[in-house]
């Protein structure tokens, strides 16, 4: 918007009054910008290099999947969450198949749940490792982007040796992972462990203690709590705003409301201030760095990486034992079975079942009807709190009536407004890049 | 750092439930303890009163405004819809959490599906947006999909589609669109 001068008045001295302000000017970033993650548009009102006002455009990646939800069955619509948030797809199945759970009253094997820990936190790592090196990108450094999706693929290798795919998994359906894992895998996947905790002081080596990468990100794009909480952000973007000294509770799903057993892991939550070695992480916050900038943003999702190493080590050794539990079991019932007379087979067999639903199992088939009512769950994913919400039908049809995703980085990408005002257009990808956010999941 | 399991919720659902019937009174029309999810349904005028109780009151504290969804209870078949054992309506459903707290409650509004039973006159729901900052594009994103008019709501267009779309595919009885700027559909 050109500011027009006032007309000069005829027959008065003339003064002339310098308008040294720059005329407004629309910057259209986006759909294709490599910074924004996807297909986001950012219409920027600028003067000069500051931001007056940001108005995001957000849809380019619908594809209905809520619609699709109400029109297949529970299972099937598995493969439509794999393509919500693909680079944490097993932790979208996963909180679908919760959500369906909840509603159905569904009790997995034990077995199933630490699968699904492991599994879920592993690729908690991976989507981590891709926020961490894309942001390095959108700050103008290759070689992070390199080294994380060196890393990324091993756990991408080990996702196709248990399931066959490799980026839209499909593995964690309801009542269970559809496979057991296969033979050996625990043991890759401890190798893989040892590799790559001692690949971390690297990637901090790298950027979190990089002069340029701090001063790109400490102290920019601050979120304050009660913005945060307005808007009801969660994962990273949220706990990088809270304290920890101010005595905000550690906001983490899985602590605050448990699923699949996570409160019987140790972990902590990342949660700042970072001035201390509380996690075992001997880098401290820089100064220029306060909390809610993109830096503490970024510094969570680097602990929450080493919280999740922990968590896998603790559910490998619980899985191996079970395991093993499982395999003399299975032994056992078939080397008596053979002696037993037909009624004893019989019963034998239903208790064996009921052991394999209740403890040693990988998966209970779940009912094909779902019942009336309506469940809402959320699970605490890579990019926050994902939550699925599930309305059965008293006529009892195969198909849901309504099937609702909540984003978590649908919020997340709506502070952008509150805080990219008043910084630099240089800024931008900083704060995009910080929020971490995948267009699939907003758009679904 | 503790590694505590965590506290329970201060207030059982039931309890909050009870505390919004005594003091919104007529407000609230019905409240369902029993459900997986306990949930209050709320006269839609009322709305912004009831949220803003909610999240005003020191021992509730409903800060988090998580989701905000709508839900079309239409069978379109008319032989199932005897059947179906809903009538047609339209739901909004607001799912809130105490930051301090952390208990969880849900609210509904119950709508019909066209205002006044006139077809293509979007049913009117009163905004939130102006307590909770989340309501802003969820609210939009459910006038976009649903056609809710969320009354008083700053900036509502739509969000997901383009702004020529035509119709809201959320609900039961959308036609699928046979052309969109010379691209095939079906």
């Amino acid at each position: 918007m050109a500011i027009v001068s006032p007309p000069r008045q005829p027959n008065t001295p003339t003064l002339i009054e310098f308008d040294v302000r720059t005329d407004e000017m629309l910057v259209n970033m986006g759909p294709q910008h490599p910074s924004t993650h996807g297909v986001l548009r950012l219409l920027l009102a600028t003067d000069g290099e500051v931001i007056r006002e940001v108005t995001p455009h957000l849809g380019y990646l619908h594809r209905c999947a809520e619609k699709i939800g109400e029109n297949v069955t529970p299972i099937q619509f598995i493969p439509y969450t794999d393509r919500m948030d693909y680079l944490s797809a097993m932790n979208m199945n996963l909180g679908y198949s919760l959500a369906v759970e909840k509603l159905c009253s569904l009790k997995v094997p034990q077995k199933a749940d630490v699968i699904r820990v492991i599994i879920a936190e592993l690729n908690r790592i991976a989507s981590h490792l891709v926020g961490m090196g894309t942001y390095g990108l959108d700050l103008g450094t290759f070689s992070p982007f390199l080294y994380a999706f060196r890393e990324r693929e091993m756990i991408l290798d080990l996702f196709e040796a248990a399931c066959g795919a490799r980026l839209t998994y499909s593995y964690l359906t309801i009542g269970g992972p559809h496979d057991d894992l296969p033979l050996g895998w625990v043991g890759q996947c401890r190798t893989f462990l040892n590799y790559f905790k001692k690949r971390v002081p690297e990637y901090h080596a790298l950027l979190t203690t990089n002069h340029i990468f701090i001063s790109r990100t400490a102290g920019v794009g601050v979120l304050p709590k009660q913005v945060a909480l307005s808007h009801a952000c969660s994962g990273p973007v949220l706990r990088g705003s809270l304290d920890r000294r101010a005595g905000d509770p550690e906001w983490d799903l899985r602590k605050l409301e448990p699923y699949c057993g996570y409160e019987t892991y140790s972990f902590q939550v990342a949660q700042p201030p970072f001035d201390d070695e509380h996690f075992g992480i001997p880098y401290r916050k820089p100064n220029e760095a306060v909390i809610g900038d993109c830096w503490h943003r970024f510094f969570v999702r680097m602990i929450e990486v080493v919280q999740s190493i922990a968590i896998i080590e603790q559910a490998l050794g619980r899985y191996e034992k079970l395991q093993d539990e499982f395999l003399a079991a299975r032994e056992k019932h078939l080397a008596e079975q053979a002696k037993r007379s037909p009624e004893e087979r019989k019963k034998a067999e239903v208790a064996y079942n009921e052991l394999l639903k209740t403890r040693l199992g990988h998966r209970v088939e779940p009912p094909r009807h779902l019942p009336a009512g309506e469940a809402y769950l959320e699970t605490e994913c890579p990019r926050g709190a994902m939550g699925f919400y599930v309305v059965g039908r008293a006529d009892k049809p195969v198909v849901p009536l309504r099937v609702r995703a909540k984003s978590s980085s649908f919020l997340n990408l709506s502070v952008i407004r509150e805080i990219a005002r008043g910084c630099l257009i240089a800024d931008i990808p900083a704060i995009i890049g910080s929020l971490d956010i995948v267009m699939g999941e907003i758009d679904r | 750092m503790s590694n505590s399991p965590p506290a329970l919720p201060l207030l059982p659902t039931v309890e909050i439930l009870h505390q919004l019937r005594e003091r919104c009174g007529e407000a609230v029309l019905s409240v369902h303890p029993e459900a997986l999810d306990p949930f209050a349904i709320v006269r839609p005028s009322a709305l912004p009163e009831v949220m803003a109780f909610l999240r005003n009151e020191p021992d509730l504290a409903f800060d988090l405004l998580h989701n905000i969804s709508g839900v079309d209870y239409l069978e379109p078949d008319p032989k199932k819809a005897a059947k179906a054992g809903f009538e047609p309506h339209l739901e909004v459903v607001y799912h809130l959490q105490s930051f301090q707290h952390r208990h969880r409650i849900t609210i509904k509004v119950i709508l019909p599906r066209w205002k006044d039973d006139q077809v293509g006159q979007l049913p009117e729901a009163p905004t939130v947006s102006h307590l909770f900052g989340s309501a802003d594009w969820h609210e939009r994103e459910v006038f976009d999909l649903l056609g809710v008019n969320f009354v008083g709501h700053p900036d509502l267009r739509r969000i997901l589609l383009s702004e020529d779309w035509v119709g809201h595919p959320l609900r039961k009885d959308y036609e699928y669109p046979l052309e969109y700027h010379g691209i095939r559909g079906r």
